[in-house]
């Protein structure tokens, strides 16, 4: 048997005295009943975007990238931006479920179930963006390598945005499988108390006959484990290989080493701002303020501000390598399409400062780290400096080529390129809204597991444990 | 397909399932699973369980992955249409090292979940006997296999004395087929729930 004791000085991961019985039914409660008016109207909302986005790619499709304000230069406008966008919110899912239970971190057990089901809903998203691009979409399959009567044309595997095609691919399935795999016994636990035949025999299905015998539960741990250790060198590889997309074109302003740890710790940033957006909302119109607690909050917040600062020193290394290469084009591009508030673009690289560097930076005190409202309104502007982050590094860099006369004129979106980016959040939400009706958004088999070393309830039981002797504590808690 | 005989024992609590499991044990029956609501650590062990080897078939998954990469991209692009890339070399093992890494993590991640599926049985519309619908909730279930001369009553009450809430024999199917949960019978009663 494993030690049944922590210490009182770290907080409870679930607060109230509760029962394994009592975690099924507050997790479970959602599903079992009637959504709220609030769930209609935010679903109908999330639809409404979406088929505003279906509309936008359907004008996209139909009449060519022209619907789009791309020009001469800017190749990569919104399109790209969102791309890179999107796949670095899914980056948080991935950390909190592979990377913090390889770090044994107790408390991402409250927030990994939607947190994954976030990264597979953005990577979702993400994908729409360069399959759109390629204009041709009904020729997206060129990208795949199989044995074709064209040739063989072969796909180039020398190419980063090759990669980025196994990259992105492998990253869905692996993270899919891990969800679905973790999902498979809750989805038992809802099937056993299923009290209307249609629900029996949906989650009937989707359980695939889970019993929760101890040989499987050995195997399912081991599978995690083994998921949790391949999905975290994979994340860092994924959105690496995204920077490459960048880093190896000989762009000023793209052609940087440190991109891929810069933007991995970007991705981790803004992914965690959207699991903050996301979990505030979730717990509080499930009432799951027990299970995602404020230390939970807090914790991200932590991740926030870490990341954040990593992402500043990144902006002031690349500004200072424009100065020290004393390469004219790349000193262009940092001190000028950048940095200077009144050049063109000038004014998109100060709100990425703003948003991303500075404003982070109150999460060094544990009052603003523990409010809600400075949370979520703090998780709203970092995703919107890190849109900025991607805009600048994609459009800037673009505007103004190595000669003047391919200058092209100022770059703003049409209504139909706005119009995609609202339809990938209408995906988004949409899957969500669903997620969270029909799927146990908390992770009920973890939390069991969890609940007896750091329910409050037990916590609170062990000041008897913390009196003791050591020699009797070990006689009586050491494996034998 | 073959019925088996079982008696079931349930227990709320896992402190007095590990003495009642290594018990049993040593009373010299044979159990034949515990079903439990989530990961007991431990548990496989107190049951003589051997440790899994789903770890080992996902590291050659991973290097079926790697292996797979690189000879398929070395042929292409050597072999059946070496292209000329900025005269560069054919054979660019460096610039193949991503792909590679992407198809590992793939196979290992995709071979070891069907694994794990055919090992414990599992997919859509597979149908299996639950001794207990609670087993899934807050039970932790033990089943124990009779053999001809294995007197139920006894048994009953050695599971009772160990801290067993509930026992039950049970005979049942040991296997899974296909199935539909709907035509069960239902364990909880229709019943209204306030929307949250």
């Amino acid at each position: 048997m494993h030690l049944k004791y922590e210490s009182q000085l770290r907080e409870p991961l679930v607060y109230g005295d509760k029962t394994y019985k009592q975690v099924t039914e507050d997790i479970v409660r959602p599903i079992e009943a009637k959504p709220t008016k609030l769930w209609y109207v935010g679903f109908y909302i999330a639809v409404a975007l979406l088929m505003f986005g279906v509309y936008s790619v359907y004008r996209e499709v139909t009449y060519g990238i022209g619907q789009w304000n791309l020009n001469k230069t800017v190749g990569w406008g919104w399109d790209i931006t969102n791309f890179v966008w999107w796949v670095g919110i899914g980056h948080a899912g991935t950390l909190i479920s592979a990377i913090l239970l390889l770090f044994r971190q107790g408390w991402r057990t409250g927030v990994n179930r939607a947190a994954e089901a976030m990264t597979i809903f953005a990577v979702m998203c993400a994908g729409q963006f360069p399959i759109f691009h390629m204009g041709r979409v009904w020729m997206a399959f060129f990208v795949l390598p199989y044995p074709n009567s064209r040739g063989p044309l072969w796909v180039n595997f020398n190419s980063p945005l090759l990669w980025d095609v196994f990259a992105i691919s492998t990253y869905f399935t692996v993270s899919l499988l891990f969800w679905y795999s973790g999902l498979i016994p809750d989805f038992a636990t809802v099937r056993d108390r299923a009290f209307t035949k249609l629900r029996k025999r949906l989650y009937g299905i989707a359980s695939f006959g889970w019993t929760g015998s101890t040989k499987h539960w050995q195997r399912h741990e081991s599978l995690s484990l083994v998921l949790a250790g391949l999905s975290t060198p994979l994340v860092l590889s994924v959105h690496t290989i995204v920077s490459f997309d960048f880093a190896t074109s000989v762009i000023p302003g793209w052609h940087t080493t440190i991109f891929p740890p810069y933007f991995v710790a970007g991705a981790i940033f803004s992914g965690f701002a959207m699991v903050q957006t996301l979990m505030i909302i979730v717990r509080k119109v499930f009432a799951m303020e027990d299970y995602v607690t404020i230390g939970h909050i807090e914790a991200m917040n932590k991740v926030i501000v870490l990341t954040g600062s990593i992402v500043g020193i990144a902006y002031l290394t690349e500004l200072f390598m424009g100065w020290y290469s004393q390469n004219k084009y790349e000193g262009y591009t940092f001190w000028y399409s950048r940095a200077y508030l009144f050049s063109p673009y000038g004014w998109s690289y100060w709100g990425m400062m703003a948003c991303n560097v500075l404003s982070p930076q109150i999460f060094w005190f544990r009052k603003m780290r523990r409010n809600i409202f400075v949370t979520f309104f703090m998780s709203i502007i970092v995703n919107i400096g890190m849109w900025f982050e991607r805009f600048v590094i994609i459009v800037t860099s673009l505007y103004r080529d190595y000669l003047p006369s391919s200058w092209s004129v100022y770059y703003s979106p049409t209504i139909w390129e706005i119009g995609f980016y609202a339809g990938t959040f209408g995906l988004f939400f949409t899957c969500f809204f669903l997620f969270a009706k029909y799927f146990p958004v908390i992770a009920i088999a973890e939390i069991k597991y969890v609940l007896k070393t750091t329910g409050e309830g037990y916590k609170n039981q062990m000041t008897k444990i913390e009196d003791q002797k050591l020699e009797d504590f070990v006689h009586e808690h050491a494996h034998h | 397909m073959a019925k088996k005989k079982f008696v079931v024992g349930c227990f709320d609590d896992e402190a007095v399932l590990f003495p009642a499991v290594k018990k049993v044990r040593t009373a010299g029956y044979k159990i034949h699973d515990v079903y439990t609501p989530f990961a007991v650590h431990g548990l496989d062990h107190a049951m003589g369980l051997r440790e899994t080897s789903l770890h080992t078939a996902g590291f050659i998954y991973g290097i079926t992955g790697t292996t797979t990469a690189i000879s398929a991209i070395s042929w292409i692009f050597t072999k059946d249409w070496p292209l000329n890339i900025g005269g560069k070399p054919h054979f660019a093992l460096p610039a193949w090292i991503p792909i590679m890494f992407e198809l590992t993590v793939l196979f290992a991640a995709v071979g070891m979940v069907l694994t794990f599926c055919y090992l414990c049985q599992l997919a859509p519309f597979v149908k299996k006997h639950h001794f207990h619908a609670r087993a899934t909730d807050d039970l932790f279930v033990m089943v124990i296999e009779c053999t001809d001369k294995t007197n139920t009553d006894d048994l009953q009450a050695f599971l009772s004395s160990n801290g067993a809430l509930e026992t039950k024999v049970e005979v049942a199917e040991d296997g899974w087929w296909l199935g539909r949960y709907d035509k069960d019978e239902m364990p909880f009663e229709e019943k209204q729930i306030v929307a949250a």
